[in-house]
């Protein structure tokens, strides 16, 4: 990982010196254990700050979005992805960005190291150490470990784009990518009946404190006013009414609709963990399943739902 | 001091006879790793296990949504056109379990809602009909915690009614007011206590040594306050911020709020919202201006709210009682204690400004 610290620092102390670009976005270390803070860097002098590991979940692509300046941004698969979407859609402009590409190995689930802690050893997370593969927690007294596969972010898990789709630099060397999703996850849910779907999300969302993290976590999020915080006319109630909760939900997901890069950070932003992913997941695979399309790969291509083929799957456009 | 000693064996015996007179509240497991003050059902008992919960109990006083009044647009019904007041409960109730930090920051928001010009009514009834059962904690709830330099601390009874101290086999019950002695006895607890006072004094030490941080707070009150506001240090820490509520949300002392009201068909009620700085709408005016606009604006007015016009307001400390939960849910690690030293230490550059 240091080797990536040292090489993403160098590249930022190059351009910041070399007045290539005015600021330089990435992750600085967190005030606790498994977390980074997003941060900018205007000097070259201050390069040394930032830094990279297992806890840079947050997708980097939401902090360029309407900024002038000309940015360097550190991204990993899925941020390099969001910022393919960010140009197709206007939000930045190609030349004003210079993509610090990195090689990704996937990001630790911080909740479920946190959770495994509270169980094996009745204590909060001291430190998290990683050493070929296996992944050490220190937890109060006890030190408990466990392979790095087991420990990734879902998302992450089932990740296929773990290099840039869209870089200027590389850092690290390109890893090996899954073939394909096999979608199991949304599979076990399609195939409950209606009353148990229902059921199911109502039970999931129950938690929900409409703080929307989810949102605001999220790079595709960028409207000037979300339709919930409109308030002439005002769509949505605002209260914790399960009503008006599920409306937002379904309606995030839905504006994500071939958008959407799997990148983790909704999930991750959610202070109270809910999985808002059995959201978003279904519409990729959806769009996957009926128009080939996978969100962000490409600058050549126009969204899956931005765009009309002949050969698309619904007879009403014929 | 007067200090009862309650056995475990006889303390949910104790508790379904304060039944007959209290609603009772307390904590409860909720999904994997979360815990939430809630009603408790006959044959439910407190969670007296947990460490704390991710909300704080403030919703039992001030719940996210609370409908104030209802109306009827239906011509043909009496009430039609009028706007009738929705009974508050208040009732005898008791929130068993409560932390020391969570009571205190009941009294630091009594401030804004109970005052000499303005009572606020849905506040105060639902704040008076509780009795606060409160639970020491015998060690840090977590790394985040800064109580003790917060105003607050483990076994802080301000605001408290009760403060149990757990020993292992039994609880010491701390009398603090005149209500919390009237509940002791509903629940039949009255075997005294003679020599708890060192115990609880030694428990108190002990589990105040493992709160490891702190925060600085004395040179707050000197700050001036247009200094504070001009300080170059905003962009930087509002930089990662997606101004989601979570902070304001999970806060004990966050007050603000949001008054809608919402039709269905021919029913509606004239509700409040928990509101929150980090909110796009939060100060627009009816113009259309929003004189906190940006996200630095609003970052800024949620710190410089708790940590200098609180302070300057009241001249009492912080409008913060170092509960943690803010920085431990934060999405991007946003940590109150880096912010408040950061004010804390602030010296404006006296050099030419260009």
């Amino acid at each position: 990982m240091s080797a990536k610290i040292d090489a993403i620092r160098q590249i930022a102390r190059r351009l910041l010196s070399e007045g290539k670009v005015d600021m330089v976005i990435g992750f600085q270390k967190g005030t606790l254990p498994m977390m980074n803070e997003p941060c900018f860097v205007r000097k070259a002098e201050e390069a040394d700050r930032l830094v990279w590991d297992s806890h840079c979940g947050i997708n980097l692509a939401n902090y360029v979005t309407d900024r002038k300046e000309r940015i360097a941004v550190v991204a990993k698969g899925c941020d390099s992805r969001n910022l393919v979407n960010h140009v197709i859609e206007n939000k930045i402009k190609r030349e004003k960005l210079h993509i610090i590409g990195v090689c990704c190995d996937g990001m630790l689930d911080k909740r479920l190291i946190a959770q495994r802690s509270q169980t094996e050893a009745q204590a909060e997370v001291d430190a998290v150490e990683e050493k070929d593969g296996v992944v050490s927690v220190k937890a109060g007294a006890l030190l408990w470990q466990a392979p790095r596969a087991e420990l990734l972010q879902d998302n992450c898990k089932r990740c296929r784009h773990r290099n840039p789709v869209l870089y200027d630099e590389l850092v690290g060397e390109p890893v090996a990518e899954k073939p394909e999703d096999d979608y199991e996850d949304v599979k076990r849910i399609e195939a409950m009946s209606p009353d148990e779907k229902w059921a199911h999300f109502e039970d999931m969302l129950s938690t929900c404190i409409r703080c929307y993290a989810c949102r605001n976590a999220c790079p595709l999020c960028y409207c000037p006013t979300c339709f919930v915080d409109e308030s002439r006319p005002q769509w949505v109630g605002k209260s914790q009414d399960p009503i008006d909760i599920r409306t937002f939900h379904f309606l995030r997901a839905y504006h994500c609709a071939g958008r959407c890069t799997d990148c983790g950070s909704c999930e991750r932003a959610c202070p109270m963990g809910i999985p808002v992913r059995q959201f978003t997941r279904k519409l990729n695979k959806d769009c996957e399943e009926l128009y080939g399309w996978q969100a962000g790969l490409s600058l050549d291509q126009r969204p899956a739902l931005d765009t009309y083929n002949p050969n698309d799957p619904n007879d009403f456009i014929r | 001091m007067k200090v009862i000693r309650i056995s475990k064996t006889e303390w949910q015996g104790g508790l379904d006879k304060a039944r007959t007179g209290y609603g009772l509240y307390g904590p409860v497991k909720e999904g994997q790793d979360d815990h939430a003050f809630r009603p408790l059902a006959p044959g439910e008992f407190p969670d007296m296990s947990y460490k704390n919960s991710k909300m704080s109990p403030k919703e039992l006083v001030h719940p996210q949504s609370e409908p104030m009044f209802q109306y009827n647009l239906n011509p043909a019904d009496p009430d039609h056109d009028i706007m009738r007041e929705i009974a508050k409960d208040a009732t005898a109730k008791a929130v068993i379990g409560i932390r020391p930090c969570d009571a205190d920051a009941f009294l630091l928001v009594k401030r804004n809602f109970d005052t000499p010009i303005y009572r606020d009514p849905y506040w105060v009834t639902a704040f008076e009909s509780f009795t606060k059962i409160g639970f020491a904690c015998n060690q840090a709830c977590s790394a985040t915690a800064f109580c003790t330099s917060a105003g607050s601390g483990p076994f802080h009874d301000a605001g408290l009614d009760v403060l149990l101290v757990d020993t292992g086999e039994s609880y010491l019950a701390k009398v603090v007011t005149d209500k919390g002695q009237h509940f002791l006895d509903v629940c039949g607890f009255s075997a005294p206590a003679a020599d708890a006072a060192s115990q609880i004094e030694s428990l108190q030490k002990k589990a105040e040594s493992t709160i490891a941080s702190s925060v600085n707070t004395d040179k707050l009150k000197d700050q001036v306050t247009t200094e504070l506001y001009d300080a170059p240090f905003w962009e930087e820490i509002s930089f990662a911020c997606i101004n989601c509520g979570t902070c304001t949300f999970s806060c004990p002392t966050c007050w603000c709020f949001d008054i809608q009201d919402e039709t269905k068909g021919k029913q509606g009620v004239r509700m409040r919202n928990w509101d929150s700085c980090m909110y796009p709408l939060f100060t627009l005016h009816g113009s259309g201006h929003n004189p906190r606009g940006t996200k630095v604006h609003r970052v800024r007015q949620r710190f410089m709210h708790k940590l200098k016009y609180y302070v300057d307001k009241y001249q009492d400390g912080i409008q913060c009682v170092g509960c943690g939960r803010c920085i431990r849910l934060c999405p991007v690690n946003i940590d109150i204690r880096k912010v408040c030293n950061m004010m804390n230490g602030y010296t404006a550059c006296s050099c030419a400004v260009s």
